[in-house]
């Protein structure tokens, strides 16, 4: 089997050949938000632009609700879910403030404060997962 | 014949080129951040190199998941920058060597490096980041630039010890070019950083700050360091660093630093930057 040594990083997925292709659908939508043509017939009839993309239920589904972490638990990739991010106003920062529950000025102290510290973060079994 | 003199590593943050463009570098957010690139600009303006072969990713911009080369050189004329979303940054378009590159491209390919060839592309802030922080506001940017894409979004990434050796080949390349030019090489991302889901916001100084350390010291122990150690360590966005690799493996074995900056925040991220010098420079 494929070796997969980074499936015990906490709170992290490695976006892999098996995610690319879970995930191409709905990261082929997220950089289509790239383009300012392209952001404006999704805004204008959200449902009608994502019939172009053969995305699953799920995923569309997530697009819709914008559930970024359940985006990226479908096999999208942070670089293409922030393109729709961007559509809707939201950065990096803010978008990781929403990601990680710990919404934006709790986030952003963090990082003023020198960001999440290593330890206790290596291992999902540090975080009671397995 | 072309001389290769230093190398360049630096973080490429997108909201670097933002506190650039709407002019806030001056805050107190910021100012640290750019203070540390002052003495970088006043280097790079005495050296002043003809050409700077730019080794960055792209981040899901120019290249969508439809293509994803391993190793992409620039050979087109010029690079425009790109919309990413917010609207393209508002820096001159990037002009290449353009004979240079297709020396560069045939020479890495007999040399074995089955590099993939880019006669049309637009940059992101992975490339232009980096030219704006060694070079600040300019109507044109004082250098050419060959563009070298790595693939770092979708796993794996280039082990660092491959990165190291077509460092190794791109050093023969370029000086093999017949024309009397100077030429540095970046090595942009990083450092440490997480951008996605629960664990965002990692950051490790004390492994960032070894990297720095054995990338003069050790470049060819540091090369061998496996992904997963990035991925854990600095952060799933952290393994950028391999690129880091490309530049050093392209100087000599013995460097001198020049100057170090280190600084957290910016954004998501930690910002690292170095200059290192080929000591017969
Ligand atoms: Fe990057």
């Amino acid at each position: 089997m494929t070796d997969k040594p980074y499936e015990d990083i906490p709170g992290t997925f490695v976006f892999d050949a098996d995610r690319g292709r879970e995930g191409y659908h709905l990261n082929q939508f997220c950089i289509s938000m790239r383009l300012q043509k392209n952001r404006d017939a999704f805004n204008a009839d959200e449902e009608a632009y994502l019939d172009q993309y053969p995305m699953t239920p799920d995923q569309r589904e997530a697009v819709l609700k914008r559930d970024w972490n359940r985006m990226l638990e479908l096999g999208g990739n942070i670089y293409y879910t922030s393109k729709l991010a961007a559509n809707d106003g939201i950065n990096f920062q803010e978008l990781a403030g929403i990601m990680t529950g710990m919404g934006r000025e709790a986030y952003r102290d963090m990082m003023l404060h020198g960001g999440r510290p290593i330890e206790g973060n290596r291992y999902k079994k540090e975080w009671g997962e397995d | 014949m072309a001389k290769l003199v230093a190398g360049v590593g630096c973080s490429h943050v997108p909201a670097i080129g933002v506190a650039m463009d709407t002019h806030i570098t001056d805050q107190p957010y910021w100012a640290p951040m750019f203070a540390g690139f002052e003495k970088s600009k006043q280097w790079i303006k005495e050296v002043n190199p003809d050409v700077v072969f730019l080794v960055y990713n792209d981040h899901c911009t120019a290249f969508d998941a439809s293509c994803i080369p391993t190793f992409a050189l620039g050979c087109a004329a010029e690079f425009q920058p790109a919309d990413e979303g917010w609207g393209p940054r508002p820096v001159p378009v990037v002009k290449n060597h353009q004979k240079m590159a297709s020396h560069i491209a045939q020479s890495l390919i007999l040399d074995e490096f089955d590099i993939t060839i880019m006669n049309e592309m637009e940059v992101d802030h992975g490339l232009t980041v980096p030219l704006s922080l060694m070079y600040g506001e300019v109507e044109a940017w004082p250098a050419l630039v060959i563009p070298l894409a790595v693939n770092v979004v979708q796993y794996p990434a280039p082990t660092g010890n491959r990165c190291y050796n077509l460092g190794k080949a791109v050093r023969r390349a370029i000086e093999s070019f017949d024309e009397d030019l100077k030429v540095v090489i970046f090595g942009t991302g990083g450092m440490s950083h997480q951008l996605q889901y629960k664990r965002a916001g990692l950051i490790n100084p004390e492994w960032d700050k070894a990297f720095l350390d054995r990338l003069t010291s050790d470049p060819v122990g540091l090369a061998q360091m496996p992904h997963v150690d990035y991925l854990r360590e600095a952060g799933s966005e952290g393994v950028e660093m391999v690129m880091w690799h490309v530049m050093r493996g392209a100087l000599d074995d013995e460097v001198t630093e020049i100057h170090r900056h280190y600084h957290v925040p910016a954004s998501n991220t930690a910002v690292g930057h170095i200059i290192l010098e080929n000591k017969a420079a």
